[in-house]
């Protein structure tokens, strides 16, 4: 029987540490409202989400409220939309049509984001795919709650160089369009390279083609937990270390599996996977930096950094993989600059610059996330730092990402406010040495060798 | 059976344990177990409790306990057995 140690010990990780489920996500696939009419299209969409996800919210506070664990978003992921509106969209107007029909079903539903205003053209791209990609900045400047991207590599096919230098522009036309609100639009769109299929988290969140009708997919959170843990065993060895990162994650993972399990029974919705993520908040005492410092890292982007991230994310993996039967998305420790205070401080102080942060995301989950740069950075070097992240991802097997903010009409040494759980950053500055002629050249980078992997 | 956990914390004084057990038998929820202790100087009570034949949902037991808490100057939760049991065993 439970002892009352560890009811408090459960309750303090909530109270105190931060502990809370970041998002149940409702992954729908929407193949079957495939219609050649746009009008069609977009009353199948609203009609197909409504009937789906119409419970989501309230379940999820019901559950919330009765285990007593915060559930901090609730969200929906579709399949991509350039294949929905394929046969229905002759224009990036109509796809903007879709975008504004998702956004206000999103907000019917009560869920704060919806993620799959996507395309995936790893290889190729259908004219489909370009015009999707072309309605990207208007969508998303005038939408409050979708969010959008696009997967331009993996590992079996190689990086589509011409999606790579498209998304430069559309990241800079993006952050034009919502230049009034400091191009908050590009903090809801990312470039990624070997996306998975059931993300639960913003902005990547896409319901893959290969998932079923609908899931549910579940992000965990709780840095606060394991810093919290960590604060214990101070100047211990590496097993120390290492061990309590584990135990203390298996902790989590299983709120997670229980919070999943729960939906999905109650929603009649088949359960899909739990994402192990330390997913830190801007609040106080939830952050990864934090717990980089724990380890014994003066402050991120210090030597021995990448290190101290590779061992954490590592024993995040290896605690929470007991804890759940199906686990997947990112699943690691995530490094978004604006939205932990702890990398904010270290931006700001200089500890941490974006070649870090490159070197960082080998190691980890994501890629270089939540980063605010000067408003004037050319697209061309943009797409050059897409490249180097896509690059990353497809030589070492993993899902890789770019989610950069270039705030128009502000520099280096300004600070950008984005609100919420988006937080605040400052602007980082950009090697200023250009890469145009690599990136005007035409084509894709060729797959890499899987064999000889010594 | 439906088990739920009950925990009061707070500043100890006189009548909280009566006052909360007078509203569970009132509510038809048998306590299993009790057990209390002192953390940083703050009191910590535990309850097991069958939460399995209540006549009010679950919804307003945990509303209730809560403003009760209040008046009593101690926070007081319910939560569904299940996320300690998940969390700590395996």
């Amino acid at each position: 029987m439970i002892n009352i140690s560890e009811v408090i010990e459960t309750n303090r990780m909530i109270e105190k540490e931060n502990l809370d489920v970041r998002t149940i996500t409702l992954g729908i696939s929407l193949l079957d409202c495939t219609s050649d009419d746009i009008a069609t299209l977009c009353r199948k969409i609203r009609e197909k989400i409504v009937r789906t996800a119409g419970n989501l919210a309230r379940t999820a506070d019901n559950i919330a409220m009765e285990y007593g664990i915060p559930i901090v978003n609730k969200r929906i992921s579709i399949t991509p939309a350039s294949i929905i509106g394929s046969a229905a969209c002759r224009t990036p107007d109509d796809y903007v049509k879709i975008a504004l029909t998702l956004d206000k079903a999103a907000e019917d539903v009560g869920v704060n984001f919806l993620g799959g205003y996507s395309a995936i053209v790893s290889k190729g791209m259908t004219a489909s795919d370009r015009m999707l990609i072309m309605s990207i900045p208007e969508a998303l400047a005038r939408t409050g709650r979708i969010c959008s991207s696009v997967n331009v590599g993996s590992t079996r096919t190689g990086i589509n160089m011409d999606a790579v230098r498209l998304m430069g522009d559309i990241i800079r036309q993006t952050a034009e369009a919502t230049r009034d609100n400091d191009s908050l639009g590009c903090a809801k769109l990312v470039v990624l390279c070997n996306a998975p299929d059931d993300n639960p988290f913003m902005a990547g969140a896409f319901h893959g083609v290969t998932e079923a009708d609908a899931v549910i997919n579940v992000g965990v959170s709780g840095p606060g937990v394991v810093k919290s843990a960590l604060e214990s065993v101070r100047g211990a060895s590496f097993e120390v270390l290492c061990e309590t990162i584990k135990k203390t994650t298996f902790k989590i993972t299983r709120v997670g599996q229980l919070v999943a399990q729960e939906a999905s029974r109650r929603l009649g919705i088949p359960f899909g996977i739990i994402d192990l993520s330390l997913a830190p908040t801007p609040a106080i005492g939830d952050s990864v930096a934090d717990i980089l410092h724990e380890i014994g890292i003066e402050k991120a982007g210090a030597p021995g950094t990448t290190a101290a991230l590779a061992l954490l994310n590592d024993q995040v993996k290896k605690g929470g993989v007991m804890a759940s039967s199906y686990v997947g998305g990112l699943s690691g420790a995530f490094i978004p600059v604006s939205e932990d205070q702890g990398m904010i401080d270290a931006a700001e102080c200089g500890a941490l610059t974006i070649e870090k942060l490159e070197a960082m995301t080998c190691v980890c989950s994501v890629g270089l996330d939540m980063i605010a740069v000067p408003g004037d950075t050319p697209a061309t070097t943009i797409s050059g730092i897409i490249a180097d992240e896509a690059a990353i991802g497809m030589v070492n097997h993993k899902t890789t990402a770019v989610r950069i903010i270039p705030v128009i009409g502000k520099t280096v040494g300004d600070k950008v406010e984005f609100g919420g759980l988006l937080g605040h950053a400052p602007v980082m500055p950009v090697n200023r040495f250009g890469c145009e002629d690599f990136i005007s050249r035409e084509g894709r980078i060729p797959a890499p060798i899987h064999s000889f992997k010594n | 059976m439906n088990r739920s956990i009950i925990t009061v914390v707070g500043r100890d004084t006189v009548g909280i344990i009566a006052k909360v057990c007078t509203y569970l038998a009132e509510n038809n929820i048998n306590i299993l177990d009790i057990s209390q202790t002192i953390v940083s100087g703050y009191f910590n009570m535990m309850m097991i409790v069958d939460t399995g034949h209540i006549t009010v949902d679950f919804h307003r037991l945990t509303a209730d306990l809560e403003s009760l808490g209040n008046t009593i100057g101690v926070q007081i939760k319910c939560q569904r057995e299940e996320i300690f049991d998940k969390m700590h065993r395996i």
